[in-house]
């Protein structure tokens, strides 16, 4: 099966959803193409998960409408459904079969059983480190090992769209870069790729484009680039040759740390700039021995488009 | 086609990984209502001319296993995956409500008749039961089955927690068993209770199940088998109707 759609891979207009006094989805539109790696970011409850099982089926919207790779999700939902893998946020499993069993069951309820899938499930296994669990049963596997089998099962039929929703949580660390490896070679492939993660450097070392949802609502949409050039600040570390005592008074609100010879500045972006710091430094009296920036994270773009919510959910 | 295969065949499994539960133990129970009704009414009239009580008993006990196994194993496997949330693994693919249903219900119907005949073949060692209309035999242990597994499936797919599920089974589907002339026959009843009788839908199951055995029934079988075909219709195209919308499931 090829990887790419020739419609969008996700296409949703005008979406709600409502759970009893809770308005979970609140109008949501979005375009996702075919082959893009997508992040879609939130504090906790803010309508991803919803999202996601609108797309997979799993809940049925109030109001409007959502397709994959050009097949909408109720109307055509054997085509949806097959052109989408999904890895369920909850881990969840069978306890009554083994890892190789709940593979083979969930390609067979593709339609699919033949040699070249048991041989792209035995690659799946290989792949995420589960090849000598293979014959062990689910309930006998740790909690990061059920999350690699919910990633193999929303394989078994090589989507060509899979979201993963939230997959490193309780991933250990090596797992996890494997996992990253594989996922980029998914997208290399040309699948379409969208991940939803608490792990903000997760979502900026990966996605091509990320949205940001709040309260049921995308609160922004762009490239990673736009996103990150919309940060308010960037850091100035200064290094001087003796201990500055103090720091002129226009840059005493601009700085966030003084620690030895050791001056740290948050500037604003657009309004600020290095030459004009490093000048008044320099007028100061101060001997600038060395200065490095950094840009602003993801994190720090995420928090200002999320604000006036205490749960910010960095888990 | 291959993705109900799969299903059905899953569904089998389920069961059959713990058959000793859920084939061994129905067959158990059955035969010590047997062997305590049959000792405690040893020496009363024959129920229908001719068949002594023991006999006239183990159709209906064959048939009373057929439907609470039938209703148990729908039941107790979508609230099962509902619960632990597995569900969702059919949930995602691309099975239609009708492949769902069926491979629900036909494991159901398998697991029924696998009771059935443990049933049957311990209770030949020591009761001849010779079978007269092996069609009608089969016919209202399909229906029958089928019926309580689709009801089966409403139950699963209705109740949210084991206990609304322990609830139903409790108070419908082993109180309509019962009393549904395993142990009795209709005509044995008071003619209020013989009218309350007959709007039981398992009793024509039973009644009809008996003529395959007998050749004698309380009902005319081609009515029971009527009525029992419309209760299997009326029960699956409910059960279909709430698959089909995602009632409870894709909430
Ligand atoms: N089945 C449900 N019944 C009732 N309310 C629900 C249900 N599912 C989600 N909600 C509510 O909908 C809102 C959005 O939840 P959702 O799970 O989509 O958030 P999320 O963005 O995935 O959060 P998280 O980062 O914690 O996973 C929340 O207020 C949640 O309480
Ligand atoms: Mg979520």
């Amino acid at each position: 099966m090829k990887a790419a759609c020739s419609a969008p891979a996700i296409e949703v207009v005008g979406l709600h959803k409502h759970f009893a006094r809770v308005h979970a989805v609140r109008g949501i539109d979005l375009e996702v193409r075919s082959g893009e790696f997508f992040g879609l970011l939130g504090p906790n409850g803010a309508g991803k998960s919803t999202l996601i099982n609108i797309l997979a089926g799993l809940t049925r919207p109030d109001e409007g409408r959502a397709a994959i790779c050009g097949h909408d999700v109720i109307a055509n939902y054997r085509e949806a459904r097959r052109a989408l893998g999904v890895v369920p946020q909850e881990i969840v499993f069978d306890p009554f079969f083994s890892v190789r069993e709940v593979l083979a069951i969930q390609a067979g309820y593709f339609g699919l059983g033949g040699r070249d899938n048991k041989a792209w499930r035995e690659e799946l296994l290989h792949t995420l480190m589960l090849a000598d669990k293979g014959d062990a049963n689910m309930r006998a596997l740790s909690g990061g090992m059920k999350r690699r089998v919910l990633i193999a099962q929303a394989l078994v039929h090589r989507p060509q769209v899979v979201i993963l929703d939230e997959p490193t949580a309780g991933v250990d660390v090596e797992l996890r870069a494997s996992l990253w490896l594989f996922v980029r070679r998914l997208h290399k492939e040309g699948h379409t790729i969208v991940l939803t993660t608490h792990y903000l450097e997760e979502a900026e070392a990966l996605c091509e484009r990320i949205a940001i949802m709040r309260d049921g609502q995308i609160a922004a949409l762009d490239t990673k680039e736009a996103l990150l050039s919309r940060a308010v600040s960037k850091t100035l570390r200064v290094t001087t040759a003796e201990p500055a005592a103090s720091v002129p008074p226009r840059l005493e609100s601009k700085l966030r740390k003084r620690a030895g010879n050791i001056l740290e500045f948050s500037l604003r972006a657009g309004t600020d700039s290095i030459p004009e710091v490093l000048e008044s430094l320099r007028v100061a009296g101060h001997v600038v021995t060395d200065i490095a920036t950094e840009q602003a994270s993801l994190e720090e773009v995420f928090l200002a488009l999320t604000q006036g919510r205490t749960a910010t959910g960095s888990r | 086609m291959k993705g109900f295969n799969t299903l059905f065949y899953k569904e089998l499994l389920r069961f059959y990984k713990v058959a000793f539960q859920t084939i061994f133990a129905p067959v158990v129970t059955a035969l010590l209502y047997l062997l305590v009704f049959a000792s405690t009414f040893k020496g009363r009239a024959d129920i229908l001319p001719g068949i002594p009580y023991v006999a006239f008993l183990i159709p209906g006990l064959m048939m009373m296993s057929m439907i609470q196994n039938a209703f148990a194993n729908t039941s107790s496997s979508l609230i099962q995956s509902k619960i632990t949330g597995n569900l969702i693994f059919i949930l995602l693919s691309p099975l239609s409500a009708a492949e769902f249903f069926l491979a629900f219900v036909g494991a159901s119907i398998v697991r029924a008749f696998c009771v059935a005949v443990g049933v049957y073949g311990a209770a030949v060692l020591f009761v001849p039961l010779p079978i007269e209309h092996p069609v009608f035999l089969v016919l209202f242990g399909l229906l029958g089955s089928a019926a309580l597994g689709a009801l089966g499936v409403i139950a699963g797919i209705w109740a949210e927690r084991f206990d609304q599920l322990a609830g139903f089974q409790n108070f419908v589907v082993i109180p309509l068993s019962f009393l549904s002339g395993v142990f009795y026959s209709l005509r044995d009843l008071p003619p209020f209770w013989q009218t309350v009788s007959r709007l039981n839908p398992l009793l024509y199951m039973i009644d009809g199940f008996r003529y395959g055995f007998f050749g004698t029934s309380d009902v005319s079988p081609i009515l029971s088998l009527a009525l029992v075909a419309a209760f299997c219709v009326a029960v699956s195209v409910l059960a279909m109707a709430l698959v089909g919308r995602g009632y409870r499931l894709r909430n």
